[in-house]
């Protein structure tokens, strides 16, 4: 303990006022095929400004650290954590929420259909994490054995513990994408 | 997370420029660990110099000596999945996918990745003390809580461990970083980029303040056939590995013509030792050569309590490593069950 | 009525909002005036704030208000205003109200702004100077200051009164066990950060929308602590997302949003960090002792049980946790205590079946290092000593199917071909284990109210102020109501989350099922008996000498069943009573005479292989199977999940999670998602449930026990038992980490 400089202090001093210090940033971006030309701060991460500026709740904070998967959307048809990208610096990208994956008549897609036929969820929350990444997965080619889905869904925490059904629903919809 | 100036330069001299500007300028690349570290409030930048535009830096190319080029900005996956690196250096391939998860393999940049800071609980939380992030306070985790911590190199005042998988395999395959800064181009040896704490543990790597990764390159290609990547963690995936061995042969007839082993997990930097390496040379592999190489790599060893255990899993865990790499079996990163 | 959905599997009815993105939580209500807080932790275990600078925050643009124990609007005065509905005995902590520090990462100040990002910057520029003080968050340290909890916790029993003398009958047994076991303190960690969104109405009333697992706890707490009356708060928080009890009471956040929200005169947001998911309530450490006799026919003689648990300095929190030791197995000599030690930690709380998982770990541990003692089968060992009434208690059950359990469980996971030698399994590199305990959990029911509107449409709503935290209850209560008219689910509405709704007590213990499913019931056969009563009474009416058994409801007309051309519609019943809809609620409470005779549990007989690499000890969890008698299953798809998600949670305990605090600092320090492990989906192999039959009328009206717990239950020791079969070592801490895998010896 003896070289330890207990917390007796906590806090961080401000940031010097700055003329460099940037006003609202413009920024494009395509969110579920619609075009969006939005100002944002350069601290503002795409999952903020999904939840908090446009309102698009249906992606997760449930970590904001990239531990936990919840905020998963896909850009550019990747897969990506949303909470640890600025939204700054995707501009001019595609963005594909949860609220995305539905036809515009309603109709869901085939892994919404999938996770509701399995009860892959409970609590719910960290399902449109789940089924965006699941989503991603397929695209990506990489899993078709359940070894390999576990392991590829494994950045997408279910505290609810749901992870057998996730893999059953994950499962279904690569065979029948395997079938077509 | 505090106030920051944002630039996008659109080439890598404005780049190094724009990260010359200020001491307290950082590169954003595919931001897993910086943005993470700034809502923490551990990065806290005057200056966020995004880089993720500059041209050049996303491709994968042919060296010319059958190596390879990969552009800082490639992303994890796109390296671990590229046919190239799969069947060239397939240990480099197995290490990024045993690593963090989908997502963050897709955001992260093979630049950044070997820029990552530590895990360490108290660097990582703001409210404690902590050499690394606030130097002259102290380093608790040394009487603390230190299961992760590191057992070799360590010094009194960090123990703190490098958290890559990406980096410990290109130890074992010596890559070559490449970095441009104000005076232009360098290449650093991988062993010469991560540092050991000593008594700057604020200081995790040699590149300069001002200079930019561009690319790693990998040499003609020996290792794709004895290799593996064996991680060990606390949960079968997206952990940070306790002990990770990356192992491999390049084998002549039946003996050994070159051996590699890097180890993960353990130090502040992946461990490598080349004595132990040069213990296989010409011998046949076997378990009881294994042993002694282990022994070598081990050597001066110290624990803290709560990692202590790591000296012993390590052991056996590069025991094993070698022989996979023998056997020709590596670890597969799907199938956890230990080969 | 003719039941058709009541026992047939079901998609949940909220499947749709939670696949979309469309169902809201806490933190996703808006206002167009919505601040935001962000809530500064403290860093010290305890001492007090010597100065708290706000200046800096308070300059940035944007900021609103900083909220410190120094400005802290007037809140009650009285500690115990503060006590909501499921406090255990003591003050509870209240937030900003003083300058004390009595934990680590206590909330110290609240910053609102206009927006997330100033707010979480500002808060950290707020200038906290602490005066530490010495203190002790290691039980170990502090055992020896142990004390038996003065004042009970309601709603939870002590442990039993001895029986026997199990001392001597100890000193006597031919076959002695005794050991000491323990688990690491666990964080709920919900998926859903902890949030409250309060929305300013006017006029000083507010509609809250809280993380809570009752809305009507959050409306009294609230209430109490700002004198506010019933009627100007509504708390509304129709999902949860997730909770395992630390839901249960209010958290910090909903008090500090109420109180910037109604200072500010403005609708605010707090969501707590992941990191402050760990400032709150956790599964308590336990230091555990057991001791068993037997004699040489493997017959119990004696059990003793004693824990230490450790609490905060300002509540005494207590589970049942060794009980459970004396009402599982037929013995003569039981004594079981329970203990508790203070802490500079903040207080526990109930956690998934909270006391049963730890206690049974260590007693269900035991039963198994006995079997190996006596060299019988650790199944026999259990049937053996079968208890077929509560002996700690002397009641009867209200029904027991527990041999059927662990029957039907070893069948299907082909116990019989266990070779009981540990280490004599084997695949390749990897030791194969196969292990196996009891769970239990109690089957309870609580007074719970529900109403029941049919309208005119055809349309039916049932509604009750529980909550549904993932647990299916949207979609057991749907089932249940539309059973009771004989409608389609589509035409069902369940309303829930809602503190205007009929009362009910918070969503916990397993007992929502039971007690809201018997409220709903009620409530609509109540509607029904209106409806045909109407029906009946009409001018002309052609079901006038009908009885109500003989008639049903389908398409919206009353009809008798042997023929069905005979019929009133709707919309003329509802005429003939000269209403427009009709409605009724009821109140389900559980019967005070069966109380007094019976005894109500769930039981689990669970079985679990491991494969543990012989060299590096790594285990993997490769099949578990649990046998669970709960009596009637409502809805075996969401049963199953239900069921599956505890057995996840059991996996965690048994391998991953551990909160682990640097003593020195008096800090939990892996206090993130990515150090604290949770099971990841790469954990989780095959999990099989089955659900044994098991009939009951006197538990519920439903003859429904509850099934949010038992999954957890046992799920740890069968584990732990498993790897000693595996690999000859017995490990009695938990989490079971590869450390101590390897650094166990093995046992002679």
């Amino acid at each position: 303990m003896a070289d330890l400089d207990l917390p007796a202090r906590q806090g961080f001093t401000p940031d010097a006022p700055s003329a460099a210090l940037p006003g609202e940033i413009p920024l494009t971006l395509t969110i579920n095929g619609e075009r969006r030309e939005l100002h944002v701060r350069p601290w503002t991460t795409l999952l903020d400004l999904l939840r908090e500026d446009l309102h698009l709740y249906g992606t997760k904070k449930g970590c904001d650290h990239g531990q936990c998967g919840a905020c998963t959307v896909l850009v550019d048809g990747q897969r990506i954590n949303s909470c640890l990208a600025l939204a700054v610096s995707k501009d001019g990208c595609e963005v594909t929420t949860v609220e995305g994956l539905a036809a515009p008549d309603g109709a869901l897609h085939p892994m919404q259909e999938a996770f509701i036929e399995h009860d892959a969820f409970q609590c719910g929350y960290c399902t449109p994490g789940q089924i965006c990444s699941a989503v991603g997965l397929v695209q990506e080619g990489h899993a078709r054995t359940p070894d390999e889905i576990r392991e590829q869904m494994s950045g997408n925490i279910c505290r609810c513990g749901a992870y057998t059904n996730i893999v059953d629903a994950i499962e279904d919809v690569l065979a029948k994408e395997t079938a077509k | 997370m505090n106030r920051f100036s944002y630039a996008r330069p659109g080439s890598v001299a404005d780049a190094v420029r724009e990260v010359g500007s200020s001491p307290a300028a950082k590169v954003l690349a595919g931001g897993t660990n910086l943005v993470d570290l700034m809502k923490y409030n551990v990065e806290r930048p005057a200056h966020l110099v995004d880089v993720t535009r500059l041209p050049g830096l996303k491709e994968i190319e042919e060296t010319g000596e059958g190596g390879l080029r990969i552009g800082a900005l490639v992303s994890n996956s796109d390296v671990a999945y590229d046919p190239r690196v799969q069947e060239r250096y397939p240990l480099l391939s197995s290490a990024i996918l045993a690593g963090a998860t989908a997502q963050l393999r897709n955001a992260a940049t093979t630049g950044g990745n070997l820029l990552q800071r530590t895990r360490c609980y108290y660097f990582y939380d703001a409210a404690t003390p902590c050499n690394k992030r606030a130097p002259g306070t102290g380093c608790p985790a040394k009487t603390g809580v230190n299961r992760i911590h590191a057992i070799l190199g360590t010094s009194e005042h960090c123990i703190a461990t490098h958290p890559s998988d990406m980096a410990v395999a290109m130890a074992a395959l010596e890559a070559v970083i490449h970095a441009s800064g104000p005076n232009g181009e360098r290449e650093i040896p991988i062993a010469e980029f991560h540092r050991l704490p000593g008594d700057t543990p604020e200081r995790d790597t040699n590149l300069g303040a001002d200079e930019v990764v561009t690319a790693v390159t990998l040499p003609t290609p020996r290792f794709a056939t004895n290799y593996t990547y064996l991680k060990l963690r606390d949960r079968l995936s997206y952990a940070f590995a306790l002990v990770s061995v990356a192992a491999a042969f390049d084998m002549e007839g039946g003996t050994v013509r070159e051996a590699r082993i890097a180890l993960g997990g353990v130090a502040h930097k992946p461990w490598r030792v080349p004595e132990a390496e040069a213990m296989l040379k010409g011998v046949v592999p076997e378990r009881g050569a294994f042993a002694m190489v282990a022994e070598r790599i081990l050597q001066g060893a110290q624990g803290y309590g709560g990692n202590s255990f790591k000296i012993e899993l390590a052991r056996l865990a590069i025991i094993r490593a070698l022989s996979q790499a023998a056997a020709g079996t590596p670890q597969s990163q799907t199938d956890k069950r230990i080969q | 009525m003719h039941e058709t959905h009541f026992g047939s599997p079901r998609n949940r009815v909220d499947g749709r909002l939670k696949v979309t993105g469309a169902a809201p939580y806490a933190g996703e209500f808006t206002a167009p005036d919505l601040a935001h807080g962000y809530v500064v932790s403290g860093a010290i275990a305890k001492g007090r704030i010597k100065s708290i600078d706000t200046k800096a925050a308070l300059a940035v643009p944007g900021v609103v208000q900083v909220f410190t124990h120094e400005n802290r609007p007037r809140t009650a005065f009285r500690s115990n205003a503060y006590q909501d509905e499921v406090a255990p005995p003591g003050k509870p902590f209240r937030a900003l109200y003083d300058e004390r520090i009595v934990y680590s990462g206590q909330p110290v100040a609240l910053v609102v702004a206009e927006d997330f990002e100033i707010a979480r910057y500002a808060a950290s520029l707020v200038q906290v100077t602490y005066e530490a003080e010495p203190h002790e968050t290691d039980l170990e340290k502090v055992r020896g200051k142990a004390y038996v909890p003065p004042v009970k916790r309601q709603g939870i029993s002590p442990p039993p009164k001895p029986r026997g003398d199990s001392e001597a009958a100890f000193g006597n047994s031919p076959v002695k066990m005794e050991a000491g076991y323990r688990i690491a303190i666990e964080h709920h960690n919900p998926m859903e950060p902890h949030a409250t969104t309060v929305v300013w109405e006017g006029d000083e009333r507010i509609t809250v929308h809280d993380k809570i697992q009752g809305a009507q706890n959050s409306q009294s707490y609230i209430t109490s602590v700002f004198g506010l009356p019933n009627s100007d708060v509504r708390v509304i928080s129709p999902f949860v997302g997730g909770a395992f009890g630390s839901g249960l009471r209010p958290q910090y956040q909903l008090f500090l949003a109420v109180m910037a929200a109604l200072e500010l005169k403005r609708s605010v947001r707090v969501v707590l960090t992941r990191d402050q998911m760990f400032t709150m309530g956790y599964r308590p450490d336990g230091l555990q002792e057991v001791a068993l006799g037997a004699n040489q026919d493997a017959s119990l003689q004696s059990i003793r049980h004693d824990l230490i648990a450790n609490t905060s300095t300002f509540e005494d929190y207590q589970e049942a946790t060794v009980n459970w030791s004396a009402m599982l197995y037929h013995c003569d000599n039981v004594t079981t205590t329970h203990k508790l030690a203070t802490t500079d930690l903040y207080t526990p709380a109930d956690m998934r079946a909270p006391g049963a998982p730890t206690g049974l770990f260590a007693m269900e541990s035991a039963m198994d290092e006995l079997a190996y003692k006596l060299g019988v089968d650790p199944v026999a060992l259990r049937l053996r000593n079968y208890a077929d009434i509560d002996e700690s208690t002397n009641k009867y059950h209200t029904s027991k199917e527990l041999r059927a359990a662990y029957q039907l469980g070893a069948e299907r996971f082909g116990w019989s071909k266990r070779n009981p030698k540990p280490r004599s399994m084997k695949e390749g590199r990897e030791l194969i284990g196969w292990g196996m305990a009891t769970g239990a959990w109690e089957a309870q029911m609580a007074q719970t109210s529900a109403r029941a509107t049919l309208t005119a449409d055809g349309r039916l709503e049932v509604a009750t102020a529980s909550a549904d935290i993932g647990t299916g209850t949207y979609t057991i209560l749907t089932q249940i109501a539309a059973d009771a008219l004989g409608l389609p689910m589509e035409r069902v509405t369940t309303k829930l989350g809602d503190s205007s709704l009929p009362k009910s007590p918070v969503e916990g213990g397993s007992w929502t099922a039971a007690s809201a499913g018997s409220a709903v019931e009620l409530a609509c056969h109540k509607v029904w008996e209106t409806l045909f009563k109407y029906a009946r009474g009409m001018d002309g009416s052609p079901l006038a000498n009908a009885d109500i058994d003989r008639v049903t409801f389908h398409d919206e007309r009353i009809a008798l069943v042997s023929d069905p051309s005979r019929y009133v519609t709707l919309n003329d019943a509802l005429k003939a009573g000269g209403v427009e809809k009709i409605e009724a609620e009821e109140t389900a409470a559980p019967s005070k005479l069966t109380q007094m005779r019976y005894n109500s549990f769930t039981h689990s007989a669970i079985f679990a292989e491991v494969r543990v690499d012989e060299e590096l000890g790594q285990v993997r969890v490769t099949r578990i199977v649990d046998a669970v008698a709960a009596g009637r299953i409502i809805n075996p798809k969401t049963a199953r999940s239900q069921i599956i998600g505890g057995v996840v949670f059991g996996i965690g305990m048994a391998m991953h999670e551990e909160s682990m605090a640097d003593h020195n600092l008096g800090r939990f320090m892996n206090h993130n998602l990515a150090e604290y492990h949770v099971p990841a989906n790469a954990d989780i192999h095959g999990i099989e449930v089955i659900f044994v039959e098991e009939h009951d009328t006197l538990t519920s009206p439903l003859g429904v026990k509850g099934l949010g717990e038992i999954g957890i239950v046992g799920t740890a020791a069968a584990i732990a038992n498993a790897v000693f079969h595996a690999t000859g070592k017995r490990i009695r801490e938990l989490p079971i980490t590869i450390d101590k895998v390897i650094g166990t010896p093995e046992a002679v």
